[in-house]
C-alpha cells in the first residue's frame, strides 16, 4: 500500500471517528446557549455503542432496500470520505472523485434512505421521504452552480487540484465570486446535512420531521449506521465546506509531518465551523416545509452570481 | 462485399423472414419464432454498426430499386453508432419480447402485429444507413408506418389506443411533410440527392436556405424526438403500445429524430450560425426540465417512463446544441466533450429505457395495471424484475454508480469550463445550461425514487398487486441483458472511446473526445477525470463490508410490526401512495405544472360540523398540450365545418365550382 493511500485511509478513519465527537459538540454547544448542561462530547459514541447492541427490528412488510440502505449510506460517506482532500491534496483517488461525483454519491445516500424509508410501508416513512427528496431535488442546481464557480479558477473539477491551487495561490480564494460560492455551498450544506432552517436533527414532531421520519423504523446496528453516516455526512460537508474556501493547512504533499498537522488544522476548522452552526441552530428556527424551495431558490441566486462573477473577472 | 454490407444483408433478410415466419406460423410457434428472428436481426444489424464504428465504411447505389431515384445506401461512423444502438435494443426487446407476447395468438401476439415487428427494425436499421434524400425518406416513412401500426396492436384493448393512434398518426405524418419540404428544398438548392452531393454543395447555400432547411427539418426531427413542444404524442403512444414497442420505440426509434438532426446540422449542412445551437440549446432545456416535471408528478408507470424520454432527449439536444456552439466559437475541445456526452447518452438512454419499459411490461403483465397508485410489494413477490428495474432507475435518476451519470458528467464538463473565452453568450449560457441539468438531474432522482419506492416496495395497494408473479425465464433474460449493457457502460464507457473518435472527426471537432485507460475517463483537453469503474467498486464494496461486520459485531434481525401508534395493524390506504409522494415538487412548481384539483367534502345530515366523506380529485393535465394544441385543434375542427357547407352534395353545385377554377386558371394564364 502506498503512502498515498495509507493517508486515505488514516483521513477516512479520522472522519469516522471525529463525525459523533462533533455532533456531540454541536449539541454541547447549544446546551450551553440555551442554558442547559446538556451531554457530554462523546455522548454520541455511547448512543452508537448502546444501539449495537440492542436487536435490530425490521418492520413486517419491509424488504432488501430497507436492510440495505444503512450500508449504502455508509459507503457513500466512507467513499467520499477517503476521496476528498481534507489532510492532503494528492489522494489517490483525487483523478477518481471529483466534485460533480461527491454530490452524486451524497444524492445516492439520501435516495437509499428515501428508498428505505417508502419500503417501510408507514406514512412517516413516506412522508419524510417525500420531503427529502423535494428538497434535495431544490438543492442540486445549487451544488453545481457551486460546483461551477469552484472549478472555473482551476479549470477542473477535481477536489485536489480546486484545493491545491487554493494552497498555492491564495489571493483567488479571496474574491467576490469565491464568497458569493461560498454563501450559496453554505445553505446547500445546512439543506444537505438535515440542519435548521431546513430540517430540526432534535425533533420527532410529525409535521415538521424530515430525515427522522425517514429512519424512524430503524433500530439497533441499522440505526447505528444510519446516524453514524448522517453524522460523517454532517463532517463532510462542514469539511469541504472550510477545505474548499478555507484551504489553509492542507497538506500538498505526502509528508507525514504535514499531514498531521493537516489534521490539527482539519479539526480546528470542524471546530469553529460546528460551533458557529450550533450558534446559529440556538437563533434559528426551523421553515415551513414550503418556505424551504424559497431559501434554495435564494440560494440558487446566489450561486449564479458567483458565476458570472467569476467569469466577468477572469 | 465487406463485412457491413454481409450483416446489414443479413439483417434486412433475416427481418423479412420474421415478418413471414409471424404471418405463417400457428399461434404457438410465432412469438418464439419472430423474437428470435427479431433477435438475429438485431444482432446482424449490431455488427454491422460494430464493424462501421470501428472505421469500416460502405457505399452502394441501386439504381433499378425504386423508380426515379434508386436506393442508395452508405454507411460511415455516424450511421454505425446509430445501427448499433438500434440492433442492440432489438435484440434485448426480441428476447423479451417471446415471453412478453406469449402464445395466446391475440393482441400484440396477433399474426399481424407480430409480422409488423421485424419489419420495424428493418426499417430503423434501414434509416441511418440510406445515403440519398429519397431513400432516407422512403425509410423514415416505413419506419412510422410500421410504428404507428404496432402503437395500434391493441385497438380492441380500450379507446385510449384509438386516441394515441390518432394523435401519433397526424404528429409523425406533419413532422414527416415537414422534413420531406426540408430535405427537397436542400436537394433543389444544391441540384443533388445524394448525400455526397448535398455534402458537397452546402458550402455555396445562402443563409436563408440553411436557416430554413435547419428550421424545417429540426421541426421535422424534435418532434419524433419527443422534445417539447412537439411531445404529446409521446406519452399516449408509449403508454398505449405494447411495452415491447413502447421499449424498441422509447429507446431505439426516438433516437434517430437525434440522428437526423445530427445528419443535416452538423454533417450535411456542416454546422451554422450561433442562433440555431441557441435554439436547440433552449428547445433541449426546455424538454428537460418539462419533461422530467411531468414525470415527477405522473402516476402511470408508462406515462412517467415516456416523459421521462422527452427528458433525456432534451439531455441529448443540449448536448448537441453545446457541440455546435462551442465549435462555432472555435472551442473544439469543449465541442468535442459535449458531443461524446450527446452520443454516450443516447447509447445509455437506449440501455436503461429498453429495460425500464420492459420492466413496466413485466409489471403491467403480471398485475394489469400501470398506475403505481395501486401497485406496490413487488419486490417480495417478483424480486427479479426489481433487481433488474433497480439498475435501470439507478441509470434513469443519473446517479452514480449508474450509467446516465457518466453522460451527465460529460455534459457538465462541457458546459463547466467554457467560460473564460466564450464571450457574453456562452458565460451566461453555460451556467443556465449546468443549472438545467442539475435540477432535471435532481427532480429525476425523486422521480424515479418514486417510481421503485411506490411501484415495488412495501405492502401492495391492490389485489392485483398482491396477487402478482414473477415473469417467465425469457422476459427476465431480455431486461437481463440490457441490465448487463448499462453496467457495461457505467462501468468501463471508455469502450466507446474509438467510436467517438471516428464520428467527432467525421464531424470536425475535436477528435479523441474521449480517453483514458479502461479504468479512468479523461477528456481530450480539460483536466478533469474520473474513474466510474473505482466509484462502482467502492459503493458496492463498502456497502457490502459494512453490512457483513454490522452482521458479525450485531444480534440478527427480527420481524416486528411497523410502529402503528399503537392503532392496529397498518394497512395499504396508509401508506403514501405516488401522488402523496410527488405532492410537494406538485406544489413548488405549481405555475408550470397548473394542477386542477377538487376537494368535495359531503356533510353529515345532522349537522354542518359532522363530516361524511371528503373526496379529493386530481388531474394534470399537459399544460403544453392544452395552450397550444388545443386550439389549434379546435380552428381546424371549425374550419372543417366551415368547409363542409360548401360540399351539400349537388351537383350543380359542383360543377359551378368547376367551371370557377377553369375560368379563374384561363384568367390567370391570360393574365400572365
Amino acid at each position: 500500500m502506498s503512502a498515498a493511500w495509507i493517508m486515505a485511509v488514516a483521513q477516512a478513519v479520522l472522519v469516522a471517528a471525529v463525525a459523533p465527537l462533533l455532533v456531540g459538540f454541536t449539541r454541547a454547544v447549544r446546551a450551553r446557549l440555551e442554558g442547559r448542561a446538556g451531554g457530554r462530547l462523546v455522548q454520541p459514541w455511547r448512543d452508537l455503542g448502546k444501539q449495537l447492541r440492542k436487536e435490530p427490528l425490521i418492520p413486517a412488510d419491509a424488504g432488501m432496500f430497507f436492510t440495505a440502505a444503512p450500508a449504502v449510506l455508509m459507503a457513500t460517506s466512507v467513499l467520499v470520505a477517503t476521496a476528498a482532500p481534507y489532510l492532503s491534496t494528492r489522494g489517490p483517488l483525487s483523478a477518481g472523485v471529483d466534485l460533480i461525483v461527491v454530490v452524486g454519491l451524497l444524492l445516492l445516500g439520501t435516495a437509499a434512505l428515501a428508498l428505505a424509508g417508502l419500503d417501510t410501508g408507514t406514512a412517516f416513512g413516506g412522508m419524510g421521504a417525500s420531503r427529502e427528496m423535494t428538497i434535495a431535488a431544490l438543492v442540486e442546481p445549487t451544488l453545481l452552480l457551486s460546483v461551477f464557480a469552484l472549478s472555473t479558477r482551476v479549470g477542473s473539477t477535481n477536489l485536489g487540484a480546486i484545493v491545491a491551487a487554493g494552497v498555492s495561490d491564495q489571493a483567488r480564494i479571496l474574491t467576490p465570486a469565491s464568497a458569493l460560492a461560498a454563501a450559496a455551498l453554505a445553505i446547500a450544506t445546512l439543506a444537505e446535512a438535515g440542519r435548521l432552517p431546513v430540517d430540526n436533527p432534535a425533533t420527532h414532531l410529525e409535521l415538521t420531521m424530515v430525515h427522522e421520519a425517514m429512519v424512524l423504523e430503524y433500530s439497533g446496528r441499522d440505526l447505528a449506521l444510519v446516524e453514524w453516516a448522517s453524522a460523517m455526512r454532517l463532517t463532510i460537508l462542514l469539511g469541504l465546506l472550510a477545505n474548499l474556501f478555507v484551504p489553509w493547512g492542507v497538506a500538498t504533499s505526502l509528508h507525514p509531518g504535514s499531514v498531521a498537522l493537516a489534521a490539527v488544522v482539519f479539526l480546528g476548522k470542524l471546530g469553529v465551523l460546528g460551533g458557529l452552526l450550533a450558534v446559529g441552530e440556538v437563533f434559528a428556527a426551523k421553515l415551513r416545509l414550503f418556505r424551504v424551495p424559497e431559501l434554495l431558490a435564494g440560494s440558487f441566486v446566489l450561486g449564479l452570481l458567483a458565476v458570472i462573477t467569476s467569469a466577468v473577472l477572469a | 462485399m465487406n463485412r457491413v454490407a454481409v450483416a446489414l444483408c443479413a439483417a434486412l433478410a433475416l427481418a423479412g423472414l420474421g415478418a413471414s415466419a409471424g404471418l405463417v406460423l400457428p399461434a404457438r410457434w410465432r412469438s418464439a419464432a419472430v423474437g428470435a428472428a427479431t433477435v438475429a436481426a438485431g444482432v446482424a444489424g449490431a455488427v454491422a454498426g460494430a464493424a462501421a464504428v470501428s472505421g469500416t465504411g460502405w457505399q452502394v447505389r441501386v439504381a433499378g430499386l425504386l423508380p426515379l431515384a434508386g436506393v442508395t445506401l452508405a454507411v460511415d461512423a455516424l450511421a454505425g453508432w446509430f445501427l448499433l444502438l438500434v440492433g442492440g435494443v432489438a435484440a434485448v426487446v426480441g428476447v423479451y419480447t417471446v415471453g412478453y407476447t406469449g402464445r395466446t395468438g391475440r393482441g400484440p401476439a396477433a399474426r399481424g402485429a407480430l409480422a409488423l415487428l421485424p419489419l420495424f427494425v428493418a426499417a430503423m436499421l434501414l434509416v441511418p444507413v440510406a445515403g440519398s434524400v429519397s431513400t432516407f425518406l422512403l425509410a423514415w416513412e416505413l419506419m412510422a408506418v410500421t410504428s404507428l401500426l404496432l402503437v395500434l396492436s391493441e385497438h380492441r384493448h380500450s379507446p385510449a389506443v384509438r386516441t394515441a393512434g390518432l394523435w401519433y398518426a397526424a404528429m409523425t405524418q406533419a413532422g414527416f411533410v415537414v422534413i420531406l419540404l426540408g430535405l427537397a428544398w436542400l436537394a433543389a438548392a444544391v441540384g443533388g440527392e445524394s448525400f455526397a452531393a448535398v455534402r458537397a454543395g452546402a458550402a455555396e447555400l445562402s443563409p436563408l436556405v440553411s436557416s430554413g432547411v435547419f428550421l424545417l427539418c429540426m421541426a421535422g426531427f424534435a418532434s419524433k424526438a419527443g422534445a417539447v413542444p412537439l411531445h404529446p404524442w409521446l406519452p399516449r403512444a408509449h403508454a398505449e403500445a405494447p411495452s415491447h414497442v413502447s421499449a424498441l420505440m422509447s429507446a431505439a426509434m426516438v433516437k434517430l429524430g437525434v440522428y437526423g438532426i445530427v445528419r443535416v446540422a452538423f454533417d450535411l449542412l456542416g454546422g451554422g450560425p450561433r442562433w440555431w445551437w441557441l435554439l436547440l440549446g433552449a428547445v433541449g432545456a426546455v424538454s428537460a426540465l418539462y419533461g422530467i416535471l411531468q414525470a415527477a408528478v405522473a402516476t402511470d408507470l408508462k406515462r412517467l417512463l415516456a416523459f421521462s424520454t422527452s427528458e433525456n432527449i432534451g439531455l441529448i439536444l443540449l448536448g448537441l446544441a453545446a457541440a455546435g456552439l462551442l465549435a462555432a466559437a472555435g472551442q473544439l475541445a469543449g465541442a468535442g466533450a459535449a458531443l461524446a456526452a450527446a452520443f454516450l447518452h443516447t447509447a445509455n438512454h437506449a440501455g436503461f429505457k429498453a429495460l425500464l419499459f420492459c420492466g413496466a411490461g413485466s409489471v403491467l403483465h403480471a398485475t394489469g395495471t400501470r398506475d403505481l397508485d395501486q401497485l406496490g410489494g413487488l419486490s417480495r413477490r417478483m424480486p427479479v424484475t426489481t433487481g433488474l428495474v433497480t439498475v435501470g432507475a439507478l441509470g434513469a435518476a443519473a446517479l452514480p454508480p449508474g450509467n446516465g451519470f457518466v453522460s451527465e458528467w460529460l455534459l457538465l464538463q462541457a458546459l463547466l469550463h467554457q467560460v473564460p473565452a466564450g464571450g457574453t453568450v456562452l458565460t451566461i449560457a453555460a451556467p443556465v445550461a449546468v443549472a438545467v441539468v442539475a435540477l432535471t438531474a435532481g427532480v429525476g432522482v425523486a422521480t424515479f425514487v418514486k417510481a421503485l419506492g411506490t411501484g415495488f416496495l412495501a405492502r401492495p395497494r391492490s389485489a392485483a398487486a398482491a396477487a402478482a408473479i414473477e415473469s417467465p425465464p425469457t422476459m427476465l433474460a431480455g431486461m437481463g441483458l440490457a441490465a448487463a449493457v448499462c453496467t457495461g457502460l457505467a462501468v468501463v464507457p471508455t469502450v466507446a472511446a474509438p467510436a467517438l473518435d471516428r464520428i467527432a472527426t467525421g464531424l470536425r471537432v475535436e477528435s479523441a473526445p474521449l480517453h483514458g485507460s479502461g479504468i479512468d475517463l479523461r477528456l481530450a483537453g480539460i483536466a478533469s477525470s474520473i474513474s466510474p469503474l473505482w466509484i462502482a467498486v467502492g459503493v458496492v464494496g463498502i456497502a457490502v463490508g459494512f453490512a457483513a461486520v454490522a452482521r458479525a459485531a450485531g444480534r440478527p434481525r427480527r420481524r416486528a410490526r411497523a410502529w402503528d401508534c399503537g392503532d392496529g395493524p397498518l394497512t395499504a390506504r396508509m401508506e403514501y401512495t405516488a401522488t402523496s409522494f410527488a405532492e410537494p415538487l406538485q406544489r413548488v412548481f405549481e405555475d408550470v405544472l397548473a394542477p386542477e384539483q377538487d376537494v368535495d367534502v359531503t356533510h353529515s345530515a345532522e349537522s354542518a360540523y359532522l363530516v361524511r366523506a371528503v373526496e379529493y380529485r386530481r388531474r394534470l393535465p399537459d399544460r403544453v398540450e392544452s395552450r397550444l394544441y388545443r386550439p389549434v385543434i379546435v380552428a381546424a375542427d371549425a374550419v372543417g365545418r366551415a368547409a363542409c357547407r360548401l360540399a351539400t352534395g349537388s351537383v350543380h353545385r359542383y360543377l359551378a365550382y368547376m367551371l370557377t377554377a377553369l375560368v379563374a386558371v384561363l384568367v390567370a394564364g391570360v393574365l400572365r
